[in-house]
């Protein structure tokens, strides 16, 4: 049994069920036989990688989806062995350098360069360029986003480089400033829910209105993540009824929990048993903007306005440190640490009434 | 700026003697097309496919738009004058490299480019250990005052270090003998965009130009220019909305004008069409932002910002945009704005180095909310 996000992904422009204006702008654009360089950008969820393979498959039919998995293996200037994957068909080759590390300019060297140097050997048949497809472009570091600069100008007549990213924050002006950038809004509640009740029509499922409604709530207009809890939701219990639980995954419920702890009581003994379930989080490898985001939520629940301005900040200022740093767990004791020096602080002066530092 | 237009090298001696250095009048904006001898090669079935950033890149360094200082010295080496080692700062898409590839290829012409000039960029390796090798070997290679039909060419080569600011100090530092041992047979070319990431010892040894972001007018005038040659229709208000968001940028612009162009073929651009590309952010989105500042709710605070970032705005273009229009209320005292400005700056030095994007703006606009409620 496949997933049903990937067994039901469009494979062509015209399967796609939202944004259909700007997929037929794109299909303007490929059918000319020719496009410029991409930055394709959204919330993850939102289609990004679906509208790359709509557009492969417009350039070069079939043939771009019988795809194979190479291993690479590059040296650096210190002699150190880098292993990177890359999936491709004859046409295109997608790669995410961010697996290479602080490598990844070796990478985008070496591969790309050697990719965008040859040339198709039959341009009147085939398209004259080769198409790479680069994910997490906003996780490279600035070296290798440099790398690319002059390559995407030199190479244009022989390959086109597709940018995939969640934002345009972390790239650099100078790559934005080469590319068409495609901004992907995440679907809304109600295309979501129209996914829904298609998929559920071809598998023969009665998909209650009201359950669809909060799988699409849930999702956070996310639609792979909407498809996979309507697959969990079908695999409990057929047939599928209106007041279903729906299932989230455990980790959020056990960051849920783990917070609430915290929010609970402020001791010292609390933060050891947190940090031994933040330990759990991070060892099944959640990312850690995720744990900050689940946490600082949950946290905020019980503070007034002006206790919650400043958890954000505290938040914000942890997490930016959290990035400079290597080792996270320490990132995130310090800030269960700040919050509950902050809340009992906050809870003291509230309740023996001096609350003018606060007004 | 520093305007070293009379850089003397004694130990050159200066080509070209007998013609006097020509008046430095140039014409900026132009495109000659008879230019047949320097221009890139295209072949016609591929004509499409060229960018028109390449495609309409400047072939001659009288063609260099807005930068004065620069054309004026480099049209003096090209007339026979010394040539110095140079060093071109200035932010992205103001032509430093056009610059320097179309002086190169009117010095030594298409034949000689290629054993003449070496150009590396961030893209090649660029460690210590190449430019020991690679570069000193290249440098040391001394050639003759002819081409091979006979006609006079500069007796030097031209080594041409693109994105500079990306090399390392070691790197750098080992430059800096090389540059003077070398100067008969070799000249060197570094393009960067900061300056201050580039060691003193070499700048000491170049002279220095700065290329200013580029004026709108002349970016209107050039597009104008493009959009004639290649039949694109566009209402008034099209262009000056493309030049707005493009801060002097001209690759941006022309790469813009032809992402445009691609999208709405056979139709007339509007000044809608160009803010969809260029990734503004509309002016009710932000405005909405501001207003739910206003009501000092945190939670209504959190689902706005959630749902501009779902939208797939990207938070440094929110962040930038915020600014200008905070920057426009009256409401606001100065010290209030002052507040906030700094705050922006922090966040945005945050979100430069990876920060989540949600949190960042959270405390920013959090920042903001207090400011408001307070007054």
């Amino acid at each position: 049994m496949s997933l049903w996000c990937d067994k039901y992904q469009p494979k062509t422009f015209n399967e796609l069920d939202y944004r259909l204006e700007q997929a037929a702008l794109l299909q303007a654009v490929v059918a000319d036989g020719d496009f410029p360089h991409f930055l394709i950008y959204g919330p993850s969820g939102s289609g990004k990688k679906t509208r790359i393979k709509c557009l492969l498959h417009a350039l070069y039919g079939d043939g771009a989806q019988s795809l194979r998995i190479e291993n690479h293996v590059y040296e650096t200037p210190s002699r150190k062995k880098v292993e990177i994957t890359t999936i491709g068909s004859n046409y295109h080759v997608q790669v995410n350098p961010s697996d290479a590390g602080i490598y990844d300019r070796i990478v985008i060297q070496e591969l790309i360069k050697t990719i965008a140097q040859t040339k198709q050997i039959n341009i009147n048949e085939q398209r004259s360029f080769k198409v790479i497809v680069i994910i997490e472009v906003d996780k490279l570091t600035r070296d290798a986003q440099h790398a690319l600069r002059r390559t995407m100008e030199k190479y244009v007549s022989s390959c086109r480089i597709i940018l995939c990213c969640n934002s345009t924050s972390r790239v650099i002006p100078a790559i934005r400033s080469r590319c068409l950038a495609i901004r992907l809004a995440a679907p809304t509640i109600d295309e979501i829910n129209g996914v829904l009740q298609k998929v559920t029509n071809f598998e023969g499922i009665q998909l209650p209105i009201d359950l669809a409604n909060r799988i699409s709530e849930k999702s956070q207009r996310n639609l792979r993540r909407a498809l996979l809890m309507l697959q969990t939701c079908a695999t409990q219990k057929l047939p599928l009824t209106k007041d279903q639980q729906i299932t989230e995954p455990d980790w959020e419920v056990y960051l849920r929990d783990t917070a609430r702890m915290v929010g609970e009581e402020q001791t010292p003994q609390r933060i050891l048993q947190a940090r031994e379930r933040l330990y759990e989080l991070v060892a099944h490898c959640i990312p850690a903007e995720i744990i900050f985001k689940g946490l600082l939520e949950e946290l905020l629940t019980n503070c007034d306005n002006v206790l919650k301005v400043k958890i954000t900040h505290i938040a914000a200022e942890y997490e930016h440190r959290l990035r400079q740093g290597s080792k996270e767990v320490f990132h995130f004791e310090a800030f269960i640490a700040k919050f509950m020096c902050v809340y009992k602080e906050h809870m003291l002066t509230e309740t023996t009434g001096i609350d003018e530092e606060f007004e | 700026m520093s305007k070293k237009t009379t850089v003397k090298k004694p130990t050159v001696p200066a080509m070209f003697s007998k013609n006097p250095p020509s008046t430095t009048t140039t014409t900026t904006t132009t495109t000659t097309t008879n230019d047949k001898e320097n221009m890139i090669e295209v072949n016609p079935k591929n004509d499409r496919l060229v960018p028109w950033v390449e495609k309409y890149r400047p072939k001659k360094v009288s063609d260099v738009a807005y930068q004065d200082e620069v054309v004026a010295v480099l049209t003096k080496c090209l007339a026979g004058s010394d040539f110095p080692n140079l060093l071109f700062y200035g932010p992205p898409g103001t032509g430093k490299t056009s610059t320097i590839l179309a002086a190169a290829h009117e010095l030594f012409g298409p034949q000689l480019f290629r054993d003449r000039v070496m150009e590396l960029n961030s893209s090649d390796e660029r460690g210590i250990n190449v430019i020991r090798e690679k570069v000193k070997k290249f440098a040391q290679f001394s050639v003759i005052a002819t081409r091979s039909d006979g006609a006079y060419c500069p007796s030097f080569k031209l080594i041409i270090l693109d994105e500079c600011d990306s090399m390392t100090k070691a790197a750098q530092a080992a430059l800096r003998r090389t540059m003077e041992r070398e100067s008969k047979t070799t000249r060197f070319c570094l393009i960067c965009n900061y300056i201050s990431r580039i060691i003193d010892p070499i700048t000491s040894r170049c002279a220095k130009f700065r290329f200013k972001p580029l004026k709108d007018n002349i970016i209107v005038q050039r597009l104008q220019t493009i959009c004639d040659t290649e039949n694109v229709q566009h209402e008034p208000g099209a262009i000056t909305e493309l030049v707005k968001c493009t801060e002097g940028d001209m690759r941006k612009a022309v790469t813009f004008l032809q992402s445009v162009a691609r999208f709405r073929t056979n139709t007339v651009i509007t000044a809608i069409d160009v803010q969809e590309i260029t990734g503004i952010i509309p002016e009710n989105v932000i405005e909405n932002l501001y207003q739910v500042c206003h009501s000092s709710s945190y939670e209504k605070l959190a689902t706005t910002v959630k749902n501009v970032l779902l939208e797939g705005y990207a938070a440094h273009q929110l962040l930038l945009q915020l600014h200008d229009y905070i920057l426009g209320q009256m409401a606001l005292g100065n010290e209030q704005k002052g507040i906030i400005f700094e705050k922006a700056a922090i966040v945005d030095g945050c979100l430069l180095d990876g920060a989540d994007e949600y949190l960042q703006l959270m405390d920013f606009l959090c920042t903001v909310m207090h400011q408001l409620c307070r007054s």
